[in-house]
């Protein structure tokens, strides 16, 4: 089979004539580098300290999970999409299994769908916490804001732990609703991790929002312009520091968001401050949708009994369902033939969309700003190479 | 959104397009439009700028690979066997050839509304394997119009970077097309079976030689 | 040395040791691991140097960034085809005594994903590897008890004599063959000086054509 006789283009930097050219430097930063979030490698042609050149290059985690997907069946790609987002496994599984609820057309009950917002809500506060502990270690703030992020994430792993056996990989959602119900006593325990949230928001925020150093970094470095963030396809916090008023909780009203009550924090500047600001309100947002969910949520039961679980077998179709992730818009396109496996199992992933514009936040700036925006996109590279 | 105004839309402000229903049977109801390869940028263009739809957010670019299918039809016919005029059934074996596609969902972050589904075809698998790129217009489908051509090997006419985005550039095969083999990489597999135990048959046979040559070397 | 005699010594004040004690207890005592985290099980390790499962109490006090300061490379996660030479070149980088803890099913064995065009099916193919921690992704104190495991490795090791490690030997080599990248795939696929196939006994019914069993 002959394949497609085009010639890649293989990466070129700055043309070596023109005067002074011999200033230019040209670096690799990455794969192991300590501050790029994984492995991920960005050719860089500077110019002294400014940036004149960006090109990132991706691959070194592509664990080709959509090529396994085609020979398994839908439920046991379920698995192998925890470890897509590593840090959020639990909406992982919910984007997936919505995808697969829209191509088969199942109805998911109540209490699931409580549950899965409580999961939900619960991943992205741990994510925007770890990501702000990240992003300041990655400015030299050496660990002790990470360190309190990770002392909330470990409180909040408990309950996952406790509610579904396992810290990280939890494998928690099924086609129809989710795999266990909650045990004994899990609802108190959650409401008083949620009870306590505020006290360590405070605390976190007294820390950093009004910090000099904080504000020196990031304000007014990588600005992304509102237009620029609709055309490169940015969803998510990103996207909202930038203005861009879309939240996929609010626009597709997926599962039963329209019944809580919650505002959309926007930005104006869309530098990395606004990013940052973003997400500490987002955080205060969830824990106001956990408190009404903790409330609200009615006994049934947990998953649709009239959905097979062997020999699961969609009518021939496809289907494309996306939620909002903590990171953006995470979607799964679905293509069935009617057999148990997938004919095309394919990964929205926003770490990778969002990146398309790395180059354009990097330009003009110096090294040390390429690290903190690469920090303030938030990507996860088992998402982005997948 | 209805599919089929915004088809009679596209297909009355962009002279000359051809475009397809092509109806989705699962419950989701996300029905697509086929595009012909000329006037994808020009519909895509009119979708962006157009003010009722303003089709702003490109949100998902996908491949798609739809190998050669045979189809065998048995066929009765009139044919002279021994002399004698008798119907003789025979199997007649058509190559339906296959295609490699590329599916876009659009929203529109302006109105709201979406998702709209837009596909494009390829002629073949091999040397047709040309398509226009909607980067100009979506700037969200560089890097996914990327993926497509390292994994599925679509070229696209008007991208800005095409080059390989996760494998290595020496890298010569596009591995999620269906008729692509891994290499044969030994792996050990305590409960070996099929296609696994016999590769590891091979592989034993192999290294049982290699003994017994180094063996007889000594 | 004998032990009343080391008793009697120490309460008047005066420690006693071999060189041998001393040298592992240095080199155990103060295992710097190499930042380094390729996917999941990066997460758990960070985890493990986080407040609750605290490492540097076990002497990993700083992850280095450059791997010429460091002397354990703890490969977590996924190694795929693509990194594979890089972490190959980094494993060169490191100066002797070096260690390799390979974390995680997938960086023993390629894991979940060993069935990919682009998935090493473990680092022990180009590296040498000492220890090895299953799970997907193991726990915090799975971590913590393979670090023990190597401090107790690192401790039983002679200073001399045919069992001293690798690098008090001078004939062992200290560098690895960096693999390329191919056409379909890395050259050479494996470092047949590591990692040889382990030949298992296929058990089947009835033979085969060449009559193997």
């Amino acid at each position: 089979m002959s394949t497609a006789t085009h010639p890649a283009a293989h990466f070129e930097l700055e043309p070596r004539t023109g005067p002074g050219i011999e200033q230019l430097l040209e670096i690799s930063m990455g794969p192991q580098h300590p501050s790029t979030h994984g492995v991920f490698r960005m050719n860089v042609v500077l110019d002294g300290e400014r940036v004149v050149r960006l090109k990132p290059v991706f691959g070194y985690l592509h664990r080709n999970h959509e090529k396994i997907a085609e020979s398994e069946t839908y439920l046991g790609s379920m698995p192998y999409t925890d470890r897509l987002d590593y840090i959020c496994p639990l909406t992982n599984n919910w984007a997936y299994a919505l995808a697969v609820e829209k191509l088969a057309g199942i109805q998911v009950p109540e209490r699931a769908e409580y549950l899965r917002v409580i999961t939900g809500e619960l991943t992205r506060l741990q994510n925007h916490a770890c990501l702000i502990g990240f992003l300041m270690q990655d400015m030299g703030a050496s660990g002790t804001p990470l360190m309190y992020a990770f002392r909330q994430r470990e409180i909040i792993l408990d309950l996952f732990e406790a509610l579904t056996g396992a810290r990280m990989m939890c494998n928690y959602m099924r086609f129809g609703g989710c795999r266990v119900d909650l045990p004994a006593g899990w609802l108190d325990q959650a409401k008083r991790v949620v009870a306590d949230f505020p006290r360590f928001m405070d605390e976190y925020e007294r820390l950093l929002v009004s910090n000099e150093i904080l504000m020196d970094r990031t304000q007014d470095v990588g600005v992304l312009s509102k237009e620029l963030a609709v055309s490169a396809g940015i969803s998510g916090p990103m996207a909202r520091a930038s203005g861009v008023d879309y939240d996929i909780r609010k626009v597709d009203r997926y599962s039963i968001y329209d019944r809580f009550n919650f505002r959309v924090p926007l930005g104006s500047h869309g530098d990395v401050y606004d990013r940052f600001m973003v997400r500490i309100l987002e955080m205060r947002e969830s824990v106001g949708i956990l408190q009404q969910a903790m409330r609200d949520i009615p006994e049934g039961p947990i998953v649709d009994p009239k959905t097979k679980i062997r020999g699961f077998r969609p009518k021939p179709g496809e289907a494309y369902g996306r939620i909002e992730a903590p990171k953006g818009e995470l979607g799964f396109y679905l293509v069935s033939d009617g057999s148990p496996n997938p004919y095309r199992y394919r990964v929205r992933p926003p770490s990778l969309v969002n990146l398309t514009v790395l180059e354009d936040l990097c330009l003009g700036r110096n090294v040390a700003d390429i690290v903190v925006i690469l920090g303030s996109i938030d990507i996860v590279l088992g998402e982005v190479d997948r | 959104m209805n599919l089929e105004t915004v088809k009679s839309e596209i297909e009355a402000n962009v002279p000359g397009c051809r475009l397809e229903l092509v109806v989705n049977p699962s419950p989701s109801g996300q029905h697509s439009l086929l595009l012909d390869a000329e006037h994808a940028s020009a519909v895509a263009a009119y979708l962006r700028d157009a003010a009722d739809l303003r089709i702003d957010f490109c949100s998902n670019v996908t491949g798609i690979d739809w190998p050669d299918k045979e189809l065998s039809q048995k066929v009765k016919l009139r044919k002279l066997v021994d002399g004698v005029e008798q119907e003789v059934e025979e199997t007649r074996i058509t190559t339906v050839p296959g295609s490699l596609e590329v599916v876009y969902h659009l929203y529109s972050v302006e109105k709201k509304h979406g998702p709209l589904v837009l596909r494009m075809r390829t002629q073949d698998r091999d040397a047709g394997v040309h398509l226009p790129s909607l980067t100009p217009i979506w700037r969200s489908a560089e890097l996914q119009e990327r993926e497509i051509f390292d994994l599925f090997g679509v070229v696209f006419d008007g991208h800005p970077d095409l080059r390989r985005l996760l494998m290595w550039d020496e890298f010569q095969d596009h591995p999620m097309r269906r008729d692509y083999r891994d290499p044969d990489d030994y792996e050990y597999e305590p409960t070996a079976h099929d296609e696994v135990l016999q590769r590891a048959q091979q592989h034993l046979s192999q290294a049982n030689t290699a003994q017994l040559s180094e063996a007889e070397g000594r | 040395m004998d032990e009343t005699i080391k008793n009697e010594l120490s309460k008047q004040g005066i420690f006693t040791t071999s060189l041998q004690e001393l040298y592992n207890w240095g080199r155990t005592s103060s295992l710097w691991p190499l930042n380094f985290g390729l996917a999941c099980c990066a997460i758990e390790m960070i985890a493990t140097t986080m407040a609750r499962y605290d490492l540097a109490r076990f002497g990993a006090e700083v992850f280095r960034p450059s791997p010429r300061q460091a002397d354990l490379m703890i490969v977590a996660g996924t190694v795929t085809k693509k990194m594979a030479p890089q972490v190959v070149r980094l494993y060169n980088q490191m100066p002797e005594p070096k260690y390799v803890i390979s974390m995680g099913a997938c960086a023993i064995s390629g894991g979940p994903f060993k069935q990919g065009y682009n998935v090493l099916k473990g680092i022990d193919r180009y590296i040498p590897v000492d220890i090895y921690i299953p799970g997907c992704p193991p726990r915090p104190e799975a971590l913590i008890d393979a670090f023990m495991e190597l401090q107790k490795k690192i401790d039983a090791q002679p200073l001399t004599g045919s069992h001293r490690p690798r690098h008090l030997n001078a004939g062992e080599p200290s560098e690895f063959v960096v693999p390329r990248f191919g056409e379909h795939d890395l050259e050479p696929a494996r470092n047949p000086a590591i990692w040889k196939p382990p030949l298992v006994q296929i058990e089947q019914t009835g033979t085969d054509e060449s009559g193997n069993r």
